[in-house]
């Protein structure tokens, strides 16, 4: 059974539907990768699974439970954690206090995570009584990335985690995400390094104008000459 | 000396006691503002409202106080303060939670809000009626009058036992707000909810239950405010209007948002009124005579009349000169 599935979903944002049939599906300890032009609703689709849009059709399901629409805070006690692709870290408040947000809902010690997201990222402990306001672009990318790490979730979601990185952290963070995933954590991520995301992806998804155009594993849509010449750059 | 007296009667203590009330006020308007994103302009009402359920609750126990030896009032105000508390839900529950949920601009919630405050000023007068009251109903307020150590001293430097009370209960308040923003699970909650409402409701983060605290914040806040400003002068069904300006200057000279702004703000804020109306010929009088001048009997920056529209040009200078405020406003 998949661990988390859309089901043929729609929504936007008030106005238009941006979302006009989305459907993903990753079994427990995959990876997915959504890919597709800027505007494609890749993002969208990752809020709307978040409880963050109102999904006006179709379902999504959590481990073939049903969570359309659900409030977020349920999502992350579910076992969910979510990476947005801006304003994902809190600028006034300490690397630290991010990470403590992070783990907001764990009533266990969670010092032992918290150690390993400083080991993940040596980075972050450096700073760890700063403001995550004061953090260059790629320290923030790790901040966000450790506050989702904190709850220990099931599955992840992560929105172009890799964004403005130097190529050194870039590969850093798909290591980090393919030993998150060993560790058997669901990740489900957009992703514009095309490439180099679906070689580690068990599944692809190609989204245009808010519906799949093409779905398949990962190395076969790599090696789709169609997918090739519209969406991995030749 | 006596003039020193003087000056610390009329500026220090005056200006510390009104500090502290805008201040408190302040603090609520600022934490409202960073948690719902608006300006809450039945704030003063929220005070007499709080003001006027510790008179009920001081009129239904009068004798409570004598057994502490402390005001009815004010042992009767925790009591107020969680009824007022529920009041706050209940008005956001109402009035401006709906709006929240269809998404509405902040301005319309800034006008709920001014229909709130003229709602509540009918309900106080309904029950109240329009006349001044005395929150000291079976007691009387103590004065204490401290004679300074020096011969050229025969003034004393007076001080009630009402604002005794205030600047205690205003020290605790700000600790306690302090610790509990920067150390309890809750208030880490809020600041985040405050500085980035999305990414709190993603870390698991149930904004409903910050909404909730922050109205239980500053309506109790508000109450003592209310209460304590009222023991040491009277209880006005009309005193939310002579406030909420100055209790908005002060968030605003603050930074919004920012709670120890607040505070700072409403220092500001209580110190310009009293040093603006307060009679500096008296300071200078034992000059007169050594130069030779000829001092007006008066010699007060603003007359004391006008005091309200001294909050309101401090509240235009720092809208022109450093329009985040004090400290950087925007977030908690
Ligand atoms: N908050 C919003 N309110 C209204 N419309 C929005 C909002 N966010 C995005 N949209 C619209 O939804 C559409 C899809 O946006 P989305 O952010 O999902 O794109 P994306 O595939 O993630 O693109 P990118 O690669 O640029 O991140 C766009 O047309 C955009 O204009
Ligand atoms: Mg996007």
């Amino acid at each position: 059974m998949a661990i988390i599935e859309t089901k043929n979903i729609h929504g936007g944002y008030g106005g238009m539907n941006i979302l006009n049939g989305v459907n993903m599906s990753i079994e427990q300890g995959e990876v997915g990768v959504i890919i597709g032009a800027n505007g494609a609703g890749k993002s969208t689709s990752l809020k709307a699974i978040f409880g963050l849009l109102n999904v006006t059709e179709g379902a999504i399901e959590l481990n073939g439970e049903n969570i359309t629409n659900q409030a977020p805070h349920l999502l992350v006690e579910m076992g969910m954690a979510f990476v947005p692709q801006e304003k994902n870290v809190f600028v006034s408040m300490t690397v630290e206090e991010n990470l403590e947000m992070g783990a907001f809902l764990r009533k266990d010690n969670f010092k032992s995570t918290l150690d390993s997201v400083y080991h993940y990222f040596p980075d972050l402990k450096d700073k760890r009584y700063q403001p995550a306001g004061e953090l260059s672009g790629g320290q923030r990318q790790m901040v966000a990335m450790g506050r989702a790490l904190m709850i220990e979730p099931k599955v992840l979601l992560l929105d172009e985690p890799t964004a403005g990185l130097s190529p050194l952290y870039m590969n850093e963070i798909f290591d980090r995400v393919v030993a998150i995933n060993k560790e058997g954590v669901g990740i489900l991520m957009v992703e514009q390094n095309a490439k180099q995301a679906l070689a580690i992806a068990h599944k692809g998804f190609v989204l245009a104008a808010g519906r799949n155009r093409f779905t398949d594993t990962g190395e076969n849509l790599l090696n789709d000459p169609e997918v090739a010449k519209s969406f991995l750059g030749g | 000396m006596n003039e020193l007296v003087f000056f610390i009667n009329k500026v220090l203590i005056s200006g510390a006691v009104i500090g502290s009330i805008y201040a408190m006020g302040a603090i609520g308007v600022t934490l409202i503002f960073s948690i719902l994103r608006f300006a809450h302009f039945a704030h003063g009402d929220l005070m007499t409202t709080g003001a006027f359920v510790t008179l009920f609750l001081t009129a239904m126990f009068p004798e409570a106080g004598h057994a502490v030896g402390l005001p009815t009032a004010f042992v009767m105000m925790p009591f107020a303060m969680v009824i007022t508390s529920f009041l706050a839900i209940g008005l956001d529950k109402a009035f401006y939670k709906p709006l929240r949920e269809a998404n509405v601009k902040p301005v319309v919630m800034v006008m709920a809000s001014i229909g709130v405050t003229l709602m509540l000023q009918g309900v106080v007068r309904i029950f109240f009626g329009t006349s001044s009251r005395n929150l000291f109903v079976d007691d009387r307020k103590e004065i204490f009058r401290l004679e300074l150590p020096w011969e050229l001293a025969s003034r004393k430097i007076i001080i009630t036992e009402p604002q005794v009370l205030l600047f205690v209960f205003t020290i605790v308040a700000v600790v306690a707000l302090h610790y509990f923003l920067t150390r309890s699970r809750l208030g880490k909650a809020m600041r985040a909810t405050s500085d980035n409402a999305d990414l709190a409701r993603i870390s698991g983060i149930n904004t409903k239950t910050v909404v909730t605290v922050t109205w239980v914040i500053a309506g109790c806040l508000a109450t003592a405010a209310g209460t304590l400003l009222s023991l040491d002068v009277a209880l006005k069904p009309d005193l939310s209007f002579q406030i909420l300006l100055p209790i908005f200057a002060a968030a605003i000279v603050g930074g919004v948002g920012h709670p120890y702004g607040a505070v700072i703000g409403g220092f500001v804020v209580g110190f310009a009124e009293t040093l603006a109306v307060f009679n500096w010929a008296i300071l200078l009088r034992p000059l007169e005579k050594a130069y030779e001048w000829d001092l007006p009997s008066n010699l007060a920056l603003v007359p004391t009349e006008y005091k309200i529209t001294v909050p309101f040009f401090i509240l235009i200078a720092i809208l022109v000169l450093k329009p985040t405020g004090i400290l950087k406003g925007q977030v908690l």
